[in-house]
């Protein structure tokens, strides 16, 4: 297995404001906004772009809210728009099928990024099967690694490698991993898979630790690191690729992005769109203390308002539960029984 | 002297084969005369212990036995299916499949099972549409559903490598029985695998499209209904609150939602109770073979 082409940088950020920031944009992307942001990223030289409903490919759902444009039409986009950037897509086994998968590579998405919960990695074989036949970049996606050990999740990240995965992500969805939980965990799966992958490192914002886990995680061996512009993201938002960038080069840690690019990016061409700056308030941090998969933030705080209950309360219990990534109808049902417990 | 039965056979002697062995000796039609592996198993033995002949030795044993099954429940694999279901058909046997090979017409017992009672083979969908597809029916028999969306969550023990390896096979299987099956001019189907410890019980969750002005007290009332039949053979399916009506969205294109909150229990027969998703399965197989042995019955020489 031959690690990403490239490799010419001490890391590689990919930027996820077009597919994790669609949770915070409530799926509501529109062409233009795709073609601005990809435009600014790619002249800043930043070299992977995902672009996808938040959910992931084929994510456009009544769970998970409809997209405004069919993703597909975004992708293409933003493959137009790309001069040097490659364009990448997400796809969640269980949501999205390789028939999506195919149709975005048919418009010329190059890196496919599977995404399992961090237990789960064998339901994503057949898509990685299917990557490596098209010749797509191949990107694992572990979520919600608080949930699992160090161990298990090096064992999970062997089961993605062994099917195909270029690249294994530690993913802090719920931005619940504290500097050294994540240091371990980073730690444990360059160990396993090392010598025959790369190991990548999504960090959330919740508990504010997205930048400094990012950092750890390169300390430790990881190559690449995501973020948004903006934070914009699940929950309190990403670690904010502009932050990421411009903490990286005064480490002097050669990341190829141009910091006054990205800062630029944000500033002026995302932040104009932005509903809201993600932020750290009540709701974000009991989900990083809870362990809470950031995006059931904007779910929970709809439910709260239809049910007459606080978005806190169901996001500590959706925590209680276990509840995963995916399951955001099951925040309607919390909402229902918490209201009902108000009343009786 | 006991009413007359009919004689089934059951192939696969997996926990699927085996939970469906405990449900149909309560079958009021059904006895079980045989069951059929390919190696030696637990399952074999556990038949036996039950007086059941079993045999290691396949379908090929199978179809040497007289008398002949009438009735088989092939819970294998959709490959041995494939292989076995012209065996079948050639002696007549009709066959209950619980595999994902879907060669016959899918059925799911409250909504389309009388219109298949006579058919040589038919398919159980997936466990995902047994849940999930009455309740569709339940509202499309009411007024048009352009949309129906199903998610299921099930506790990762109760997926098995199968699932987990085939898993586009049960989104696409499901998406388009939730249409075809359920009454939706579109479906989708959407699965999760849950870890957390104690496993959680199978839970499912159905988003109809509905138009603006519907009757709403007729679409819950019929939800209800629908949902008493299934639990004549799945006990432990219930609806966690009452359907809830949300009004009509722009982005739905100005169409209101109902959703619809299930648990289902498993009966805790074989397999645990959480693996409601399993359970399904075998109860509705067996709900359609006992449907199928007592048609033979009444139209038969018995």
């Amino acid at each position: 297995m031959s690690t990403p082409s490239g490799g010419t940088h001490d890391i590689r950020i990919t930027d996820t404001t077009l597919r994790d920031g669609s949770h915070a944009m409530a799926h509501q992307f529109t062409e233009a906004q795709v073609r601005s942001t990809v435009y600014a990223l790619d002249r800043a030289g930043v070299e992977v772009i995902e672009v996808t409903h938040g959910d992931g490919l084929g994510g456009s759902s009544f769970n998970y809210g409809f997209s405004a444009e069919d993703e597909i039409k975004l992708v293409a986009a933003a493959v137009d728009e790309a001069t040097t950037a490659e364009i990448a897509v997400l796809l969640v086994p269980g949501i999205g099928t390789r028939e999506e998968l195919r149709m975005a590579f048919d418009v010329g998405a190059r890196v496919a990024r599977i995404a399992t919960h961090c237990t789960e990695a064998d339901v994503s074989i057949q898509h990685f099967g299917l990557a490596s036949e098209l010749g797509m970049e191949t990107v694992g996606f572990l979520m919600m690694a608080h949930r699992t050990t160090p161990e298990e999740l090096a064992r999970q990240a062997r089961i993605m490698v062994d099917a195909g995965a270029q690249c294994v992500y530690c993913v802090d969805s719920a931005g619940a991993l504290v500097l050294d939980t994540a240091q371990v965990r980073v730690e444990a799966i360059v160990r396993e898979i090392g010598d025959q992958a790369q190991v990548g490192f999504h960090g959330h914002q919740n508990l504010s630790l997205g930048v400094a886990n990012s950092v750890l995680a390169y300390r430790n061996g990881a190559r690449q690191i995501d973020g948004a512009l903006c934070a914009l993201g699940a929950g309190a938002g990403n670690a904010p690729t502009e932050v990421l960038a411009a903490t990286f080069d005064k480490m002097g840690i050669d990341t190829g992005v141009n910091v006054a690019g990205v800062l630029a990016a944000a500033e002026e061409v995302v932040k104009p769109y932005l509903p809201r700056w993600p932020s750290m308030d009540r709701n974000a941090i009991v989900q990083g203390y809870a362990g809470v998969y950031s995006s059931f933030l904007l779910h929970a705080e709809r439910a709260a308002l239809r049910y007459g209950v606080a978005a806190h309360d169901i996001l500590a219990r959706v925590g209680e539960l276990g509840y995963v990534g995916g399951q955001e109808d099951m925040i309607i049902d919390v909402a229902i029984q918490l209201a009902q417990d108000n009343a009786g | 002297m006991s009413p007359p039965k009919v004689t089934a056979a059951i192939v696969g002697p997996g926990n699927i084969g085996t939970d469906l062995l405990a449900k149909l000796r309560r079958a009021e039609s059904i006895e079980v005369g045989y069951v059929v592996g390919v190696v030696e198993s637990d399952g074999l033995a556990r038949a036996r212990s039950l007086g059941i002949e079993a045999s290691a030795e396949g379908v090929d044993w199978l179809l040497r036995q007289r008398p002949l099954p009438e009735i088989v429940f092939e819970a294998t694999s959709a490959a041995a299916h494939r292989a076995n279901a012209p065996k079948y058909a050639a002696a007549g046997i009709q066959a209950v499949d619980l595999t994902p090979a879907h060669l016959g017409p899918m059925v799911c017992p409250p909504v389309n099972l009388a219109r298949h009672l006579a058919e040589p083979n038919v398919s159980m969908i997936t466990c995902g549409g047994q849940a999930t597809i009455p309740m569709v029916y339940a509202v499309s028999r009411v007024t048009p559903v352009p949309y129906a969306e199903i998610v299921a969550s099930v506790s990762s023990r109760s997926a098995g490598p199968g699932t987990r390896a085939n898993i586009d096979e049960f989104t696409h299987t499901t998406s388009r029985a939730v249409a075809e099956i359920g009454g939706a001019a579109r479906g989708k189907a959407i699965i999760i695998l849950n870890p957390v410890e104690p496993p959680m019980i199978m839970r499912d969750t159905v988003f109809c499209m509905i138009g603006a002005d519907v009757d709403e007290a007729a679409i819950t009332t019929s939800i209800h209904q629908v949902a008493d039949q299934v639990r004549e053979y799945v006990p432990g399916y219930a609806l966690r609150a009452e359907p809830q009506f949300d009004q009509p969205r722009a982005e739905w294109g100005g169409h209101g939602r109902v959703a619809v909150f299930l648990e289902v229990k498993g009966n805790g027969d074989y397999l645990p109770e959480y693996a409601g998703n399993l359970d399904i399965m075998t109860a509705a197989a067996a709900r359609v073979g006992d449907l199928m042995a007592s048609a033979k019955l009444k139209a038969g020489s018995r």
